[in-house]
């Protein structure tokens, strides 16, 4: 499977190296090593989800009672998570760090992947969240770190879009 | 048995805890009988108080926290129960107040629980260790009680009138409670 175990790493440790302790996930092909590293850390409370939405409200949860997170998610989860980032994240100030693997996009081999991708960046835009997609293992580290602090700033959702060019190797 | 009145009947127990409710008449209703700087009120994104209080119960395993919801909530997020059951957090007790319709929107449009889908059979099912439906306040206390002392995921559904308060207003903005909250759990020590 070509979904890349290296950059997969780096994204893990730049959320470890940023205090986030909880992770909720729906796992998809793309996500897959990020969430056997959570899987196996003793560090990290991982919690597998149903329906994408929930995680918003474990992570406001986890927000509120002191504890650092972050949600993995594809961008179809990210659609269907849509009322709660608003309701939720966005009415209640909450910074809630979004991991998004931006499936649909150039290169994409899945028709059924590809609306989705072309309909995620507007989606942000109409949100007013602030985004960045991560495509270089080299500026990981430093995207993560920068996200986290925005989102603790402002009090809002932001997103990091993981990119074919970092999770795919061809 | 009306809401109001179950929750009456709870609230020497909820006083000191970590409560989280859906929106509507529950939050309404209990903040008419005292608030408290543990108790957050989810007004909107209906469906996920459960959510919340289980990110909250997974954050800190020392603190008992009770879910105060409704039949419409619960139904919006039904896998909900599929991810207590999974993760199983002995320190969280979800109450759904059961009064089979939805009730706030003015007129009294019914749920799937009006028509035989049993929220404490599907959480059973979901694999929720401790299930039961009660229909008096005296049954509630009790089971209730038994949930807290129980140390173990419990669902409990209150079967209620469909009546609620007069006003749904409660003079704490969402962001000022919301705020408080946070402060209050800052200030019951350090996540585990």
């Amino acid at each position: 499977m070509p979904v890349s175990q290296a950059n997969s790493k780096v994204v893990y440790d730049a959320l470890k190296a940023c205090g986030i302790r909880l992770l909720s996930v729906l796992p998809e092909t793309w996500l897959v090593h990020l969430v056997t590293l959570a899987e196996e850390d003793p560090e990290m409370v991982l919690v597998r989800l149903a329906k994408e939405e929930e995680g918003v409200g474990i992570s406001a949860g986890a927000h509120l009672a002191g504890v650092r997170s972050a949600m993995l998610l594809q961008n179809h989860g990210f659609l269907a998570s849509v009322n709660g980032i608003v309701s939720l994240a966005q009415l209640y100030r909450i910074p809630l760090l979004l991991l998004v693997s931006h499936r649909g996009g150039f290169g994409e081999e899945h028709p059924w992947q590809t609306e989705g991708g072309g309909v995620t960046a507007g989606v942000l835009d109409a949100l007013r969240l602030q985004y960045l997609t991560l495509d270089a293992p080299g500026d990981v580290a430093t995207r993560v770190r920068d996200a986290q602090a925005l989102a603790e700033a402002s009090l809002r959702p932001v997103a990091l879009l993981l990119g074919r060019g970092l999770m795919w190797e061809d | 048995m009306l809401r109001v009145d179950a929750l009456r009947a709870i609230y020497p127990e909820l006083a000191s805890r970590i409560v989280v409710t859906n929106m509507g008449a529950a939050p309404a209703e209990l903040y008419s009988l005292g608030h408290q700087p543990g108790f957050f009120y989810l007004w909107h994104a209906m469906g996920l108080a459960s959510s919340v209080g289980l990110g909250i119960a997974l954050a800190r395993p020392e603190l008992p926290v009770v879910v105060v919801d409704g039949d419409g909530s619960v139904l919006m997020n039904l896998g909900t129960l599929t991810t207590l059951a999974r993760y199983r957090p002995p320190n969280l007790v979800h109450l759904i107040f059961d009064n089979e319709v939805l009730l706030s929107v003015g007129r009294s449009f019914t749920t799937a629980t009006a028509t035989g889908s049993d929220l404490a059979a599907i959480a059973a099912a979901a694999g929720v260790p401790r299930t039961a439906t009660v229909r008096t306040e005296a049954e509630l206390q009790e089971a209730f009680t038994a949930a807290l002392a129980a140390r173990e995921l419990t669902v409990l559904v209150a079967k209620v009138e469909p009546q609620g308060p007069s006003s749904y207003f409660i003079d704490l903005h969402l962001l000022e409670n919301r705020f408080q909250f946070q402060r209050h759990l800052k200030g019951l020590g350090r996540p585990a």
